[in-house]
């Protein structure tokens, strides 16, 4: 599936270093996720890094603490400006980072234009794969329909809509059921959620109305920040849906658990007391 | 002092809100008739895209020139005849408006449609001074019956139902037959209408705002639907339009660039009903010498030389425009300056997830959704203001519809900036962002920190996959499980898995 193209800028010929930033949720809650991401990016020929990671910044950034945003941002720019490209399993982070940052420094003479370099090659996942890349299929196979939700940012700062689809429709086994309303927020919006949590959750029972109506057994986004928020509010509901990255699917990853879920096997085993044998 | 505000209480003004279910089920009218009818209108304009660019540009000129603007449309307009007051804030706006009314000993105005003088609170202090003003726009006339503010910028009444029309109307209108028939939309129209008629004939002053204003000729517009701006205008003997700096623009070339994109943001129409130039009073006659017939540009002469022995047949003696500052010149030159770019389409609200779950009258002011987040801090100070920037997800879609492309969210963060710097926000906010801070500053603690903490958190919630409480996430968890995390984190497990690459 490599395209041919597909070099790392510095060295003609040898596979492009990808840096991954797994996110910090990701990181702490969710490494299934940055797992199906590296996978994802070692099937189409990267090879993938991992440099140390905290966060983008984007909690004190959409905060109006626009010294941490800097400094963060600053941790970010250093750990990995050394790579060809940044990819990025969130539309969120992956907007931080390529529109934000140069906003940052806007007018600094010193990080202005590494802020701009390192924001030139940070993508979101799926679309690195499919607009940098050149990756139009995956390899894996995903029983059940499914739906998508378009997560604001990766939609609208980034643009990210058709390519999701398209790579989901090379899934073996896999139907997308499209449901009302996939473009509209879920109500997440970082600490949003928990500075308004009313009006937060008013907007995520609608969300987790329209995913339910389309009669997917699966929900899939590609930002863990909401995938958390509408997984909750489904559980809250008694709702048996499922719920994921998009990455895992793609990457043929789903033997985790869905989000907010655990499979039999693994409730026995971790609720049974050490030393005892079943 | 503007119109009073409760934008401090914004919180409790939305639980209120969030928990009247007649209002949240009036609300879905706003996602009904407005989204897919812009939608529709913006895809069938190739050129609505290179519009709004252009649009945009438009307004960055004319802000960036706004003192010689003003000049010029001062210059026409007393040219033409007519008056030109500049009101530093809501107090001279008043002022100036019954000092105008007293003069010609009015009793009774009646106001076309318009934020501004919602924006001055200008009904109460005429109905204190003796005059006794009339909404002419249904919306408006329906909202002054209930003592109410607007909810909406476009659709002021957009937060009532037909049945609560129905009776306000016939609290009202008691001296109609008690047994009428208003159960139909059209009936309720009527109604007003016949009322309303009335009132236009007696009527000493009309008030109207304008959507925009040129500089060029020195002329107002008006862009309504239902023609009570037209009877307001023409009627009374004196016009008075109340707007403020910004809706200033260049010439009417560009206003006609603007047009095109107003209606379709805001109702999805490619125009509304009625666009409604006004420039100066009545024009009187005056003698004219004899006109031959001849080229086709020689008619046009012609035909106004004629005009101009006849004078008009109609329109007010005395014309007269409040342009009104109150806050708006301090934004220019600054991170607001694109705020001043709005040209009231409501295209914002009308998309804002936030707006549609509590409405307009929650935001507190007269400025309601993501345009009113921006400005109403503006306007009446952060301090009053503070949550309204804050209450917003940051989903962007009000940008993405917004016809004069004003980076909303953008916006709404500089206010989020200037909080944070002040110490305006919560300290428990401002503590639990620090402590995470001083973690993400530090990549090694913060890798050990989040192991730690992963691992007791799957422990806690061990073989049950999500949490229903979780201490200190309690105002997460009030509404929704919060996932119970897989227990290594991912550079930990990278680490073990793969070695430091
Ligand atoms: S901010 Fe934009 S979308 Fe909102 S009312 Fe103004 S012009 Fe319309």
């Amino acid at each position: 599936m490599p395209v041919e193209s597909l070099a790392s800028p510095d060295q003609p010929g040898a596979a492009p270093r990808v840096a991954l930033f797994a996110t910090c949720l990701v990181d702490a809650m969710r490494p299934t996720v940055g797992f199906a991401a590296a996978k994802l990016l070692e099937d189409a020929g990267c090879t993938v890094h991992v440099p140390p990671q905290t966060c983008c910044g984007q909690p004190a950034f959409n905060n109006g603490d626009r010294q941490t945003s800097r400094d963060l941002a600053l941790q970010m720019i250093a750990a990995f400006e050394p790579y060809d490209y940044v990819v990025v399993p969130s539309g969120s982070c992956g907007g931080m980072i390529s529109k934000h940052y140069p906003e940052l420094f806007a007018g600094d003479p010193n990080l202005a234009g590494r802020a701009e370099r390192l924001a030139a090659k940070t993508f979101e996942l799926v679309s690195f794969l499919t607009d940098v890349l050149g990756v139009t299929s995956v390899s894996a196979t995903f029983e059940g329909r499914v739906t998508y939700h378009d997560s604001c940012s990766g939609l609208r700062e980034l643009g990210i809509q058709s390519q999701p689809r398209k790579l989901l429709a090379s899934v073996q086994g896999l139907s997308l059921v499209e449901m009302k309303d996939n473009d509209v927020c879920c109500g997440f919006g970082g600490t949003f959620a928990v500075k308004y949590g009313e009006i937060s959750d008013k907007i995520v029972s609608e969300k987790a109305v329209n995913a339910q109506a389309s009669e997917a057994g699966t929900l899939l986004a590609g930002d863990l920040g909401c995938l958390m928020n509408m997984a909750g509010k489904l559980s809250r509901k008694g709702s048996a849906m499922d719920v994921r990255h998009v990455a895992e699917v793609l990457a043929g990853m789903t033997a985790t658990p869905p989000i907010g879920k655990v499979t039999p096997d693994a409730a026995a085993k971790e609720t049974t007391p050490r030393g005892t044998t079943p | 002092m503007s119109a009073q505000s409760t934008a401090h209480s914004f919180k409790a003004n939305a639980t209120g809100a969030m928990a009247d279910a007649q209002l949240t089920g009036n609300l879905k009218a706003v996602r009904q008739n407005f989204i897919d009818k812009r939608a529709k209108a913006a895809s069938e304009l190739p050129e609505f895209e290179a519009l709004r660019e252009n649009a945009k540009e438009i307004k960055n000129h004319t802000l960036a020139h706004l003192d010689l603007y003003l000049e010029k449309y001062e210059a026409k307009v007393t040219a033409s005849g007519g008056y030109v007051h500049f009101a530093a804030d809501a107090e001279e706006a008043r002022q100036i408006t019954l000092d105008i009314c007293r003069k010609v000993g009015a009793k009774t105005v009646t106001k076309g449609k318009s934020m501004i003088t919602e924006e001055v609170g200008l009904n109460a202090f005429l109905e204190a001074n003796g005059v006794t003003p009339v909404e002419t726009d249904l919306g408006e006339y329906i909202i002054q019956l209930r003592g109410e503010a607007p909810s909406h910028i476009i659709a002021p009444a957009v937060h009532l139902n037909k049945e609560q029309i129905e009776s306000d109307f016939r609290r009202v209108h008691t001296h109609l037959d008690a047994n009428r028939d208003l159960t139909e939309k059209t009936s309720l129209l009527t109604e007003a209408r016949a009322v309303l008629r009335e009132k236009f004939l007696v009527a000493d002053v009309g008030i109207t705002g304008a959507n925009f204003l040129i500089a060029e000729t020195g002329t107002s517009i008006i862009v309504t639907n239902e023609g009570n701006g037209d009877l307001t205008q023409v009627l009374p003997k004196v016009h008075v339009v109340m707007a403020s700096i910004e809706k200033m623009v260049p010439t009417l070339e560009d206003v006609s660039q603007i047009l095109r994109l107003l209606a379709r943001s805001a109702t999805g129409q490619e125009m509304s009903v009625y666009t409604t130039l006004s420039t100066g009073p009545r024009r009187k006659g005056a003698f004219s010498s004899e006109v031959d017939a001849g080229s086709r540009e020689e008619n046009a002469t012609k035909k106004e030389a004629r005009a101009q022995a006849r004078g008009d047949v109609d329109g007010p003696e005395e014309y007269h425009v409040i342009i009104l500052d109150n806050g708006r010149s301090a934004m220019l030159g600054g991170e607001f300056q694109d705020m001043l770019r709005c040209i009231r389409c409501a295209a914002c609200m009308n998309h804002c997830p936030v707006y549609h779950q509590i409405g307009g009258h929650a935001y507190g002011w007269i400025y309601p959704g993501p345009m009113g987040s921006v400005l109403t801090p503006s306007l009446i100070g952060v301090d009053e203001a503070g949550h309204l920037p804050n209450a917003s997800t940051f989903c962007g879609r009000c940008e993405s519809v917004c016809p004069m492309k004003i980076p909303l969210p953008k916006m709404m963060r500089h206010w989020r900036e200037r909080e944070f710097e002040r110490n305006l926000n919560p300290a428990i906010a401002r503590y639990g962002l620090g402590l995470w801070a001083f973690f993400a500053r530090r990549p090694k603690l913060y890798a050990l920190s989040t192991r730690i903490a992963m691992k007791a958190m799957r422990l806690l919630g061990r073989g049950k996959g999500r949490f229903t409480w979780l201490l200190g996430a309690s105002a997460w968890t009030k509404y929704r499980d919060f996932a119970v995390p897989e227990g290594e984190t991912f550079q930990a497990k990278w680490k073990r898995e793969r070695g430091v690459k």
